[in-house]
């Protein structure tokens, strides 16, 4: 069943991929919307103002690569729970049962008096609302000795695919009781329970392939997302295999040394055989770009996702300054259902409904041990502000936690069939 | 006809809007308020105890139990038992510390005006966690609640309004009405579906994420999703 699915779309893919370049030109009666990024904001957002409209939108997608691989269950890769087949998805049937005109392209400038965007292989694309929704980029100098040329040394795996593929292979083959060095990032940052996540899938598969290697985490941070459950979790399962190095003992003064695979922690030298490092992270560059930016991130209205610094211009997903909701996948998509709707309003005479948003994380822990965290937000005239929470509670039996991680199985099917279709 | 029912219309959509989330208080005016503490208390960076403990990361911690700290034996007590620092909670004690804690050493008479104390703690609370980086943090603001209508299941849903509500249920439950690992929730007797919510929403059904979701929609809007949902062919 998966696998017809998939074969289907790989050759849809295929069809969209010879008539993307066909940008189409101004002049034309139908209000134009170009959405950058399709990822879990920008995907979600293209498909629900195509599915939508009906027809009376015109949608322009500019994404470069023709497989997302989703970083959710990018970790469940890693720990062995997932293919990475599995959580790849392609632009096929946005662009053939949702008439988006998807163009494998980078967007490299947006004018914002002509409103058009530029793209890499030449042209320009003409709006009238364009959505950002890049994601994230890395703080440049923010772990001193590594920059992006040596991600294939040391991975940062926080844009998932080949990245993902590398840390796996590096774990698998780590000499028998070797070191796992994590370089964790400061707040704030995408998925806040994601490092712990990792070192917990991580652990899951040394466990089992190499069980006196060591896992050491260098954090910058005093407290992470659902900490009380990730650390009895890893008492529990991985009991003295996984050291955490918080703040107070100089967890935050870090770098490390590419040649000799060396990690300095506040002056003690650790020898690494794989090193993860997770920098300091800020807007996809192309929200700079578009000079909608404030420092790292790019400030939003929360009724409506709109630029605080261009009306016609919207920003999604971890790229936004909004408030309190969580860089997620779970938020991006929430976040672009509103955007959707208020884009659909502005543009013709559709109905706007007041702005929701949710967002739940779940994490895995081990075999069928699942955690969760969720909120609703509402906006204030502020920001996105959170308005009721749960979180998954310590010494919960284990049918909850099997319970806990099938939704998260359920979700994962939900969430990706809302942005591909 | 259609004209003055789409004034209707319109027009419940914008009282909707209006009642958007209220922040907890106005922060800029409870830093002024804090000089009633300040006597006693530090809050911010480099804040040490005093004559009274610190008060960052006061959301969400159990009373009397920052470490470090003398407390009284009723605070610890009362810790001990169960007492958590949460808006609600410290509303009580800062009205008056002596009715929530009656052996606390905290002599302070009291702010006996309640927007006076919804904006000093919307300033204590921006020193503890913040949502987007610890999700399970305490909510900055208030919702918009709604209360439970006895002729609930008379209400005509709006599909088309339940159509933009369903897009924050399909992140989980599949449109098509597959259901691994969430059940269906589509082509159901739009009864069953409203009385299934209200399970959730009274808390009678024993689910964190469905009660929250079902605790924020109004009436019109389990009846507008259960209008949709009802007739949703996949
Ligand atoms: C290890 C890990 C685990 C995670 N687990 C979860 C989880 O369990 N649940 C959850 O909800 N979230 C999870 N997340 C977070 C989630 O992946 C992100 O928050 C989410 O993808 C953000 O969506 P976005 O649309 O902002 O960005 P993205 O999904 O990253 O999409 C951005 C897209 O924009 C494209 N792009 C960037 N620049 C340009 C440009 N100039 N021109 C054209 N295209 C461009 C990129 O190629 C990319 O496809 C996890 C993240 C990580 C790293
Ligand atoms: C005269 C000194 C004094 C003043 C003024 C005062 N406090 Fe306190 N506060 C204390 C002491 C002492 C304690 C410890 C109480 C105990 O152990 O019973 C305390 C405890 C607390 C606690 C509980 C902390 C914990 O860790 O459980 C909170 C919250 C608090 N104060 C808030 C306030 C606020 C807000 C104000 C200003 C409106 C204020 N206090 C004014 C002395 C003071
Ligand atoms: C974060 C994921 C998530 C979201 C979002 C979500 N649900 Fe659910 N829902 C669940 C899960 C998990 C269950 C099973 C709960 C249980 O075991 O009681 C459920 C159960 C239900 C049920 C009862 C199903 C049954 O078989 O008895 C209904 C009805 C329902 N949801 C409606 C909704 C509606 C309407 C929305 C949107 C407003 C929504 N849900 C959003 C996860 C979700």
């Amino acid at each position: 069943m998966k696998l017809n699915r998939r074969a289907f779309l790989g050759s849809a893919t295929a069809a969209a991929a010879s008539t993307a370049p066909m940008v189409r030109a101004a002049g034309h009666g139908k209000p134009r919307v170009v959405v950058v990024g399709g990822g879990a904001g920008g995907a979600t957002a293209a498909r629900y103002i195509a599915k939508d409209s009906k027809g009376e939108i015109d949608v322009t997608l500019i994404e470069p690569t023709r497989h997302y691989y989703t970083c959710f269950f990018s970790n469940l890769y890693l720990g062995g729970f997932r293919t990475l087949e599995s959580i790849g998805h392609s632009y096929g049937t946005l662009a053939i049962e949702y008439g988006i005109n998807v163009v494998h392209d980078w967007a490299t400038g947006v004018d914002r008096d002509a409103k058009t965007v530029a793209l890499a292989g030449g042209g320009r694309v003409p709006y009238d609302k364009l959505i950002l929704s890049p994601g994230i980029d890395f703080v440049d100098g923010a772990v001193p000795g590594w920059d992006q040329s040596k991600q294939h040394i040391m991975p940062h795996a926080y844009k998932a695919g080949s990245q993902t593929e590398l840390l796996r292979a590096q774990v698998m083959a780590m000499p028998e009781g070797g070191t796992f060095v994590m370089v964790a990032p400061p707040n704030p940052f995408r998925c806040p329970p994601g490092p712990y996540e990792r070192i917990s899938m991580v652990a899951h598969v040394l466990k089992e392939t190499n069980p006196t290697a060591k896992i050491i985490v260098a954090d910058p941070k005093a407290k992470f997302s659902k900490q009380t459950l990730f650390e009895n979790g890893w008492t529990k399962y991985y009991s003295g295999m996984i050291e955490r190095i918080g703040p107070d003992f100089g967890g935050g003064n870090v770098s490390v040394n590419t040649d000799e695979m060396t990690v300095d922690i506040d002056g003690e030298i650790v020898k690494a055989d794989v090193c993860n490092v997770i920098p300091a992270q800020k807007a996809g560059r192309i929200a700079e770009l578009a000079g909608v930016t404030d420092g790292n991130w790019a400030p939003i209205n929360p009724s409506d996702m709109s630029s605080k610094a261009d009306p016609d211009i919207y920003v999604l997903g971890d790229a936004a300054l909004q408030g309190d909701m969580p860089k997620s996948g779970f938020a991006a998509n929430s976040q672009a259902k509103v955007c959707a709707n208020a884009v659909r309003g502005a543009l013709t005479d559709s109905r706007v409904f007041p702005a929701k948003f949710a967002n739940t994380c779940w994490s895995l822990i081990t075999t069928n041990d699942g955690i969760k965290v969720g909120a609703a937000y509402e906006p204030t005239e502020e920001k996105i502000a959170s308005v009721d929470s749960f979180v998954s509670q310590v010494g919960e039996d284990e049918a909850t936690r099997e319970a806990t991680y099938q939704e998260s199985l359920g979700w994962y099917d939900g969430i990706t069939s809302d942005m591909f279709g | 006809m259609w004209r003055s029912a789409f004034t209707i219309l319109a027009l419940a959509v914008c009282i909707v809007q209006a009642a958007n989330a209220q922040a907890l208080g106005d922060p800029d005016k409870g830093e002024k308020l804090f000089a009633q503490c300040k006597g006693c208390h530090q809050v911010g960076q480099g804040a040490k105890d005093r004559v009274g403990p610190h008060l960052n990361f006061l959301f969400g911690r159990r009373a009397g139990a920052h470490e470090g700290y003398r407390y009284s034996k009723d605070l610890a007590r009362a810790g001990a038992n169960g007492l958590e620092w949460h808006a609600d909670t410290l509303d009580i004690y800062i009205e008056n510390p002596k009715n929530l804690v009656s052996g606390t050493r905290m002599s302070f008479r009291g702010m006996k005006d309640p927007e006076d104390r919804a904006d000093l703690l919307a300033y204590l609370r921006k020193f503890s966690d913040n949502p987007a980086n610890i999700p399970e943090a305490d909510p900055t603001a208030t919702g918009t609640d709604h209360d439970v209508d006895p002729e609930i299941l008379a209400i005509v849903g709006d599909p088309e309004y339940g159509e933009y509500l369903s897009s924050e249920c399909t992140t989980c439950h599949q449109a098509d009405g597959g259901d691994s690992g969430i059940p269906s929730i589509t082509l159901w007797p739009e009864e069953d579906f409203v009385i299934a919510m209200y399970a959730y929403k009274t808390k009678r059904r024993n689910h964190p994420v469905m009660q929250m979701i079902a605790g924020r929609l109004s009436d019109e809007e389990i009846a507008a999703l259960a209008a949709y949902f009802g007739a949703l062919e996949p």
